[in-house]
């Protein structure tokens, strides 16, 4: 088990190494829910709630899977732990929130394969992190997510309203915005230590 | 065009299956399917091209273990079966890597685990496989997994071109060079993809153009 502290893990994985813009995981919500600011930050809700779940799952397993000596069983437990939270919150937001449910749309079953929450569960077994320090970790990726969504819903909020040549319309001219504010987020290196 | 159109109607041909991967729809510069692992480990184009022959194996083989398997699985629980036979194969392949060559998994990283969760991969399982026989849905994959390869590898070597001044590690330019560090780094990678497809659209609204010019002038000649 590794020794830094909360914060410095919260950061990390927040700002510093910031799970959409360093690490490019997590594009494809990224690239579709960031159309509007209020879808983008209920999506960004949804994911961080379902990286606590199975960043807390995938540590119980993890810890079973090392007693029973059958690491290869990792990937496949870990990704049908995400896949069944993932049920879970379509049915209570479907419950709770019908117009959520629809604004989402097929983006919600996706967070399934969403490369960000598996990569996060991945990420931490590497690292070898304890308990706390998984629920730290897996609260500032999904801090991070949001930010990443919501500071890209409102540059392109804006951009509807701007005249853009025809060609650079859509995808390219996304990955240009990721691209600038990617570069933004490399400020934040040396944070934190 | 009128050709492939009608050819088209008359249900794609085998080849068509293969060839349309390839170009008309490419999974990442026309569908923008599994961006992350194009963006992750696109630095070099060594890394690109380990990355797209490891999707490739396991598109080509979830295509045909879905498709065979496509009768027995109940309709409600069908995604959840993919996912399953897909991260078996994916443990395969992290295995096989971790045997060949160590230092390559250890460039890759988590990224070979994280072909489990490639929406491309899914995505032909649900909308190819699980409809069409096991010959067909093999060369669908190998025709996706081969325009996966390609745009993987076209993005590859202009960063290594840019960022490191060489491609495949051999090196290109003069001692003189400075390598744009920032094509290695994560804002390069965002800015490369975007290239390439300002590129493929620029390219596509050209052929429209000229397309719509020449049935212009045909409607014209024909009384």
């Amino acid at each position: 088990m590794t020794q830094e502290p909360l914060w410095s893990i919260f950061i990390g994985a927040s700002l510093i190494n910031n799970f959409v813009l360093a690490y490019f995981l997590g594009i494809c919500p990224f690239l579709g829910v960031s159309g509007k600011l209020e879808t983008a930050s209920r999506m960004g809700g949804a994911v961080t709630f379902v990286m606590l779940v199975s960043s807390t799952c995938a540590y119980g397993i993890n810890a079973l899977l090392i007693a029973i000596d059958a690491p290869y069983l990792r990937l496949i437990s870990f990704i049908a732990v995400i896949a069944s939270t993932v049920q879970l919150v379509e049915m209570f937001i479907k419950k709770v929130s019908p117009a959520l449910f629809r604004s989402l749309g097929i983006f919600l079953p996706l967070i399934t394969t969403n490369c960000a929450i598996l990569g996060l569960t991945l990420f931490q077994t590497n690292k070898g992190y304890g308990f706390v320090q998984c629920l730290a970790y897996a609260l500032g990726a999904g801090v991070g997510f949001t930010l990443a969504l919501v500071l890209m819903a409102g540059v392109r909020e804006k951009l509807e309203l701007a005249s853009t040549p025809d060609v650079v319309r859509g995808t390219a001219l996304t990955l240009v915005i990721a691209g600038l504010l990617s570069i933004t987020f490399m400020g934040f290196a040396g944070l934190g230590g | 065009m009128s050709d492939t159109h009608l050819a088209g109607a008359a249900g794609p041909s085998s080849t068509d299956e293969f060839v349309k991967g390839l170009w008309r729809e490419n999974p990442v510069f026309v569908q923008a399917l599994g961006m992350c692992p194009v963006l992750a480990v696109s630095n070099t184009a060594l890394n690109a091209l380990a990355m797209g022959l490891a999707t490739l194996f396991v598109l080509v083989m979830s295509n045909a273990v879905v498709s065979l398997l496509r009768r027995f699985i109940p309709k409600q629980v069908r995604i959840a079966t993919y996912i399953l036979v897909i991260a078996t194969l994916v443990t395969i392949v992290d295995y096989a890597i971790q045997a060949i060559s160590l230092e390559l998994y250890r460039a890759l990283g988590a990224f070979i685990s994280l072909i489990v969760v490639n929406c491309l991969i899914l995505g032909r399982a649900e909308s190819f496989a699980s409809k069409n026989g096991m010959g067909r849905s093999i060369l669908d994959g190998l025709g996706m997994g081969i325009g996966f390869t390609v745009a993987l590898l076209a993005l590859g070597a202009v960063r290594e071109i840019f960022g490191a001044g060489s491609l495949f590690g051999v090196q290109l330019f003069h001692d003189a060079f400075q390598p744009w560090v920032m094509m290695i780094l994560p804002s390069g990678g965002f800015f490369t993809l975007a290239g390439w497809l300002l590129l493929f659209n620029w390219l596509r609204a050209r052929a429209e153009i000229s397309n719509t010019a020449t049935s212009a002038d045909a409607l014209e000649a024909t009384p």
